[in-house]
């Protein structure tokens, strides 16, 4: 019996365990899992969105759509701010960690609500906290109903569309909460993009 | 719907669908320890590793087993994370550097799964499989079997022997954390959760801008990463990150995986101690401290208080949309208030007193639920320590369940709850109290200055010192001073509290049961329920008050 042998058949004892463990739980076990994600490819490989055949994105990653130097493109509903990486970095996901006494948050929220309202021709009241905050992974793909229609406006003009239209399609988009209390509503800002960008063209 | 009912609608999902879990899962698992039989499989794992699983081991020797095995599994986590860069699928990342690979190995083993380090840029898929992963696995079963060798102490008489820990590791994955594993991870890849081998794809957008898109096993190691309270992050955003947790309802199915085996814990005690009205009284004060915690946060973050979340209109800072506020406060009440420590938002921004809660919640011990395990044999202290305490007042020799809780056993209890605050007091004192400390504490490792950089520093200690895991995340970590001290905590913080409690159960074991008397104090009853939630609550607060005026409570009540 193990109990009688000391400490060093422990260790022995427990080194085979833990190799044989690795190779089942490590390996094995993933790799069935894996297996089994054929089942959802499309969720398993990362919700991919393609354009013409050309992967754009993926619907749960979210985007910049701004300039190279980051100016916000007046004719894309944007997303929120993000601090992963320079913004949208899927290789480094994530939130700004300032607590809601720092300076430089207190700025970064003065300076986003500032733009905002310059650029949408808004009351700097009706800009929704989500439009000034950033997300916790950089990479939240939605924003609240309210701030794609606060929005609407400006792609409406910047692409020579009437409002009604645009209106029309960010309805259209607008996800409510699983099951209606599961989180809060939200539009995907890549798919709503897409389609706006098909309604242009 | 507002965040107050959207609050109340989840919590009653979450309340219904634990209610239904409790009894059939923790019938199974106390079946599960207390069968004689072993299956196919493994007896051929026995066999391997050469245990003969009839055999029963006191509690020296299973302590010696639990700290052989966890002993193997730390040089395991930091050997495949030094030899990296010749693994399969490292996506070209070099070896992980000598401090933060101590650090991660032990943070792993632990169940704490602190993470001085951001995943995406550190390690590549085998590591994360074969080191991190496993641990995920073997750490969680041996919190599991701790607290059952407590429970078999408490329901055993004149016994010498506490089971046999090996055979308690094996059941507890292969009967329980393995089958619920493969279900959950297949039913988050269909919630969105990727599994692939892919790496990075670098994509181009609608606008003609790069982006880069992640990949990699998440949704095998995001089961057993909620399900075993473990907590690490495959990527740097936790399950904030849309891949970990894509909407509104893998995030309340991932909160029901943190607290399906916990909760239900409590009903398998019920069963081997053969009074079901134990494991009910139990369950009660886990249940009753977690929603009063729960709406608590929720109310704290809803108010939106603090300078940038009144500019912004809301505490939406370290938030994710399709979460909202009632979604981000209930997932991190669970995982605080379990040693999960995973985040779906960012604590660090959270308003100045909700996150001091989250703070407190890890500071109450972990006990409701609790951390798979570590929670019931959490509260099963604390009950000794209710029960002592009631003793005192009436005058008479406490005992629980028939146990006579004497000098050794109200020692043993008594140390094990002075371990966790003695860590994170000490280790918060010294990062401020060494000057070379000090310099690279507020230089370097802080985020924001001030009293919630201090705040940064205390939380990390009582996550590590808590096994939790969680972090105010704009800490800079990976240095020498937090590689080293957190490791530190993390280790004691987890392997002096189960020798104490393998000493308990050894104890209780070797006691004859006393039979109950007129003049017993009732552990099922009402009276006792507020007695243990007081214990609790008293215990934690006489500890912790003034380290939490200097930070949390100072900023959030300036």
């Amino acid at each position: 019996m193990s109990s009688a042998r000391g400490t060093t058949r422990q260790y022995w004892v427990a080194l085979r365990a833990m190799i044989v463990l690795t190779a089942a739980l490590g390996i094995i076990y993933p790799l069935v899992i894996t297996a089994a994600g054929l089942l959802a490819p499309s969720q398993a490989n990362g919700s991919l969105v393609t354009v013409n055949g050309q992967t754009v994105g993926s619907s749960l990653i979210g985007q910049s759509f701004t300039d190279k130097n980051g100016n916000a493109l007046p004719q894309w509903f944007q997303s929120r701010p993000s601090a992963a990486g320079t913004g949208y970095d899927g290789g480094a996901s994530s939130g700004s960690n300032q607590g809601t006494e720092s300076e430089t948050l207190i700025k970064a929220i003065k300076d986003r609500k500032a733009a905002i309202a310059k650029s949408d021709g808004v009351n700097p009241a009706s800009i929704p906290p989500d439009a000034l905050t950033a997300s916790a992974s950089g990479l939240d793909p939605q924003i609240s109903p309210t701030y794609a229609r606060e929005q609407i406006a400006r792609v409406a003009a910047a692409r020579n569309l009437s409002v009604s239209t645009v209106t029309t399609l960010v309805n259209s988009f607008v996800q409510a909460p699983n099951l209606g209390y599961l989180g809060e509503p939200t539009v995907n800002v890549l798919e709503l993009n897409i389609a706006l960008s098909k309604l242009a063209g | 719907m507002s965040t107050t009912w959207s609050f109340i609608l989840q919590l009653a999902t979450l309340i219904l669908v634990l209610g239904l879990i409790y009894r059939p899962l923790g019938d199974y698992m106390a079946l599960v320890y207390t069968s004689k039989k072993d299956i196919r499989v493994e007896r051929r794992f026995y066999r391997l590793i050469g245990v003969n699983s009839g055999s029963e081991q006191t509690w020296p020797v299973y302590l010696r087993s639990v700290l052989a095995f966890s002993a193997i599994g730390v040089g395991l986590v930091y050997l495949v994370q030094r030899i990296q860069e010749i693994l399969p699928y490292s996506l070209g990342l070099p070896p992980v550097e000598q401090g933060l690979a101590w650090n991660t190995a032990i943070s792993f083993v632990t169940n704490t799964n602190w993470q001085s380090y951001s995943p995406e840029l550190t390690m590549g898929y085998t590591v994360q499989l074969i080191g991190l992963a496993v641990q995920n696995f073997v750490s969680a079963a041996v919190g599991i079997a701790i607290a059952i060798a407590l429970i078999r102490g408490l329901a055993a008489r004149k016994s010498t022997t506490i089971g046999n820990f090996w055979v308690d590791l094996t059941r507890g994955i292969v009967r329980i954390l393995l089958p619920l594993s493969v279900v959950a991870a297949i039913i988050l890849i269909i919630g969105g959760v990727i599994q692939n081998f892919s790496g990075f794809q670098h994509i181009t957008t609608i606008t003609g801008a790069a982006q880069t898109i992640p990949g990699g096993p998440v949704a095998s190691q995001e089961a057993i990463k909620m399900l075993g309270t473990n907590g690490g992050g495959f990527f740097n955003a936790n399950s904030a990150h849309p891949f970990e947790n894509p909407s509104g309802w893998t995030n309340l199915f991932e909160i029901v995986l943190m607290l399906a085996i916990p909760f239900s814990l409590a009903r398998t005690f019920g069963r081997m101690v053969k009074d079901h009205r134990q494991g009910y009284a139990l369950v009660s004060v886990m249940g009753i401290i977690w929603i009063v915690s729960a709406a608590l946060l929720t109310f704290l973050e809803a108010s939106g208080s603090g300078t940038a979340s009144q500019l912004a209109g809301g505490a939406m800072e370290g938030k994710e949309t399709r979460f909202g506020i009632a979604g981000s406060t209930l997932f991190a009440t669970s995982s605080t208030l379990t040693s999960t420590g995973a985040v779906n938002s960012m604590h660090d921004s959270f308003t100045s007193l909700g996150g001091g809660l989250a703070m407190v919640n890890m500071m109450l011990g972990e006990v409701a639920p609790g951390g798979v395990g570590s929670g019931l044999y959490g509260i099963l202290i604390m009950a000794i320590v209710a029960v002592f305490v009631a003793g005192l007042m009436v005058g008479r020799t406490p005992e629980y369940l028939g146990k006579k809780i004497g000098a050794r056993e109200v020692k043993l209890a008594s140390i094990y709850i002075l371990i966790t605050p003695t860590l994170v007091l000490v280790g918060t004192a010294l990062s401020f109290a060494i000057p070379a400390v000090q310099a690279s504490v507020t230089g370097t490792s802080m985020a924001n200055t001030g009293l919630h950089g201090y705040s940064e520093v205390l939380y990390a200690f009582t996550s590590a010192a808590n096994n939790n895991g969680s972090a105010f995340a704009g800490l800079t970590a990976s240095t020498p001073w937090f590689d080293t001290a957190l490791g530190v905590a993390m280790l004691l913080g987890r392997f002096l509290p189960i020798v104490f409690v393998l000493a308990l159960a050894g104890s209780f074991a070797a006691q004859d049961t006393i039979p109950t008397t007129a003049g017993t104090l009732p552990t099922h009853r009402p009276q006792f329920i507020g007695l243990l939630i007081g214990t609790v609550i008293i215990v934690s607060a006489l500890t912790y008050l003034p380290v939490l005026a200097l930070g949390p409570l100072a900023e959030g009540l300036k």
